[in-house]
C-alpha cells in the first residue's frame, strides 16, 4: 500500500517564489478523543486555486476543510490559512472568520430574516456598513448568484437550490479571501444541483481561491485545479483533475470505480 | 341573580381583579428572575450552571403554599412589616421564575446547533450571535409554552389566599361565610377564572399549530 503524498505527485500550480499559499498544511493532526481522524495531512493551496477534496465518507474530508476556519482545533502539525498560523499564540479566530467564507450541506440559513437580511447580517455587525451600502451589497451578492428578484423573500418560500444560492451570497458579502464548501450539492434534488454548480463554477473562473468537498466527480474534474483524494484521513492521492483518468492507487482506482 | 346580589358578585370581580395583578406581578418578577436564570444555564459557566440548577430545583421541590408561608412570615420575623400582596408578588416571582427559566433554557437549545455555528463562520461575536440569530427564533418557540404557564400562574395565585391576600378565591370565601350559598359562588369563582385562562390557552394552541404549520 502506497502512500503518495503531495510532494511525490505534480501539483498544478506549484509554489511560485514570493506567493506565500492561502492554505498550508503541514503535517496536520486531529483527533476526536481516541479516534485520530486527520493522521498527517500535507496540502498547499495557492491563491486563485480551487481544491477537491474527495473520497469515501469517513475518510476526513469535512474535518479537513473544518479545520482550515478554525471550527475544529488541530493537534498536531502547521496549518496556515491566508498568512495565518492556527496555533500561534496572537492568532485571532474572528479576523480569520472574516477572511473565510464557508458553505455547508445544510445551508444553515437563519429562517427568521429574509433573504437580503441573512445576507447584510454580517457585514453591518462585523464590518459596520450601513443600510443603503448594505442594501448595495445584497443586490450585487444577490445578482451574483442570480436571486436579485429574492431579495424580500423568507428562506422557507425558496427550494433547496435558492437556499443554498442564499448561502453562498451570504457568504460572499464578506468579501472572503478563500471559499470552503462541504458537499453543498448534496442535500439537493439533482435537477437542483446545477444551479448552486454553475455558481461555484463561475466563482472559480472568477480567480476565487477555494476549497470544496464533493461528491459531484464530473464537476470536480472540471473546475479544480488540484483534486485531493482522501482516505482514512490522509492524503492518498492529489493532482490534477487527469488523475482520476489514472488512479495510481488501488484505492483510488477503486473509489472511481464505485461511480461514487 | 341565584340569591346572590348584584353587588357580591361584584365584590367577586373586585377579587378578580387582584388576581389579574398578582399574576402580572408574578409574572414580570418571573421574567425579570428567570431570564437570567435560563441564559446562566446556556451561557454561564460552571458555577452560574450549578447555581441556577440548583435554584429552579429547590423551588420547584417546595409547594407554593409553603413558599408563600415561608415568604410572609419569613420577611415579617426580620421586622419588615409585609403586607400579603408583596410577600404573595415574590412568591409568585420566585416559583414562576424557576419554571420559566427551566422553559425558556429548553427555548433556546432547541434553535438548532448549526445554526450558532452558521453566526461563528460570519465572524459575529457570541453575544450578537445571541442576540441577532438564536433569541429571535428562541422567543417564537417560546410563546406557547410561556402562555401555556401563564395559565399556570393565573390559577396558582389562588394558593395566596394562605396568607390571607385578597384575590377571586379569598373573596369567593368571604362572600360564601356571608350568603351560605357556596355553589353558587364558587362556580362564579371558577366561570371567572375560565374566562381569565381560555382565551390565554387558546392563543398558545393557535400559536403552536402555526409554528407547526410553517416548519411543516
Ligand atoms: N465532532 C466529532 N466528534 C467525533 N467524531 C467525529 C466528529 N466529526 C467527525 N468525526 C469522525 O471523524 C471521521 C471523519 O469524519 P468526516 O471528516 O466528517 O468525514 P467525511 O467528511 O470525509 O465523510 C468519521 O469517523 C467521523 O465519525
Ligand atoms: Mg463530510
Amino acid at each position: 500500500m502506497t502512500v503518495i503524498s503531495m510532494n511525490s505527485v505534480h501539483t498544478p500550480a506549484a509554489p511560485q517564489d514570493g506567493v506565500q499559499p492561502m492554505v498550508s498544511f503541514r503535517d496536520v493532526r486531529k483527533s476526536f478523543g481516541a479516534l485520530e481522524v486527520l493522521k498527517g495531512i500535507d496540502l498547499d493551496v495557492m491563491p486563485g486555486q480551487v481544491a477537491a477534496l474527495i473520497g469515501r465518507s469517513g475518510s476526513g474530508k469535512s474535518t479537513a476543510l473544518r479545520c482550515i476556519n478554525g471550527l475544529e482545533k488541530i493537534n498536531g502539525g502547521e496549518l496556515t490559512v491566508c498568512g495565518r498560523n492556527l496555533r500561534a499564540r496572537d492568532f485571532e479566530l474572528r479576523e480569520l472568520r472574516k477572511e473565510v467564507g464557508i458553505v455547508f450541506q445544510s445551508y444553515n440559513l437563519f429562517p427568521h430574516l429574509t433573504v437580503e437580511q441573512n445576507v447584510t447580517l454580517a457585514p453591518r455587525k462585523v464590518n459596520g456598513l450601513d443600510a443603503s451600502e448594505s442594501r448595495a451589497l445584497a443586490a450585487e451578492v444577490l445578482e451574483q448568484v442570480g436571486l436579485s428578484d429574492k431579495a424580500s423573500s423568507y428562506p422557507e418560500q425558496l427550494s433547496g437550490g435558492q437556499q443554498q444560492r442564499v448561502a453562498i451570497a451570504r457568504s460572499l458579502a464578506m468579501r472572503p479571501k478563500l471559499m470552503l464548501f462541504d458537499e453543498v450539492t448534496s442535500a439537493l434534488d439533482p435537477e437542483l444541483t446545477g444551479e448552486v454548480l454553475r455558481v461555484i463554477g463561475k466563482l472559480a473562473a472568477g480567480g476565487m481561491t477555494m476549497v470544496l468537498v464533493t461528491h459531484e466527480m464530473a464537476f470536480a474534474r472540471q473546475v479544480a485545479d488540484l483534486v485531493v483524494y482522501m482516505h482514512q484521513g490522509r492524503v492518498w492521492e492529489a493532482g490534477k483533475g487527469t488523475m482520476l483518468d489514472d488512479p495510481q492507487t488501488v484505492e483510488l482506482r477503486q473509489f472511481v470505480g464505485s461511480g461514487l | 341573580m341565584l340569591g346572590v346580589s348584584l353587588d357580591q358578585y361584584g365584590f367577586l370581580v373586585q377579587g378578580a381583579f387582584w388576581t389579574v395583578v398578582l399574576s402580572l406581578m408574578g409574572f414580570v418578577g418571573g421574567t425579570i428572575v428567570g431570564l437570567p436564570v435560563a441564559l446562566a444555564r446556556i451561557s454561564g459557566g460552571w458555577f452560574l450552571c450549578r447555581a441556577s440548577s440548583l435554584y429552579v430545583q429547590f423551588v420547584q421541590g417546595i409547594p407554593l403554599p409553603v413558599i408563600m408561608f415561608v415568604v410572609y412570615f419569613g420577611v415579617s420575623i426580620y421586622g419588615f412589616d409585609v403586607n400579603a400582596l408583596v410577600a404573595a408578588a415574590i412568591a409568585m416571582t420566585l416559583y414562576s421564575s424557576a419554571y420559566l427559566g427551566e422553559i425558556w433554557k429548553g427555548c433556546i437549545q432547541a434553535v438548532p446547533k448549526t445554526q450558532w455555528e452558521a453566526g461563528e463562520c460570519l465572524a459575529l461575536t457570541n453575544l450578537q450571535r445571541f442576540i441577532y440569530i438564536i433569541l429571535p427564533q428562541a422567543l417564537r418557540i417560546a410563546v406557547p409554552p410561556t402562555v401555556g404557564f401563564l395559565v399556570q400562574i393565573v390559577k396558582n395565585t389562588s394558593y395566596s389566599v394562605v396568607i390571607g391576600f385578597f384575590d377571586l378565591t379569598y373573596s369567593a370565601k368571604i362572600l360564601n361565610n356571608a350568603t351560605f350559598k357556596p355553589f353558587v359562588i364558587f362556580t362564579a369563582a371558577a366561570l371567572i377564572y375560565f374566562a381569565i385562562c381560555f382565551p390565554l390557552s387558546r392563543y398558545a394552541r393557535r400559536f403552536e399549530l402555526r409554528l407547526h404549520r410553517r416548519h411543516a
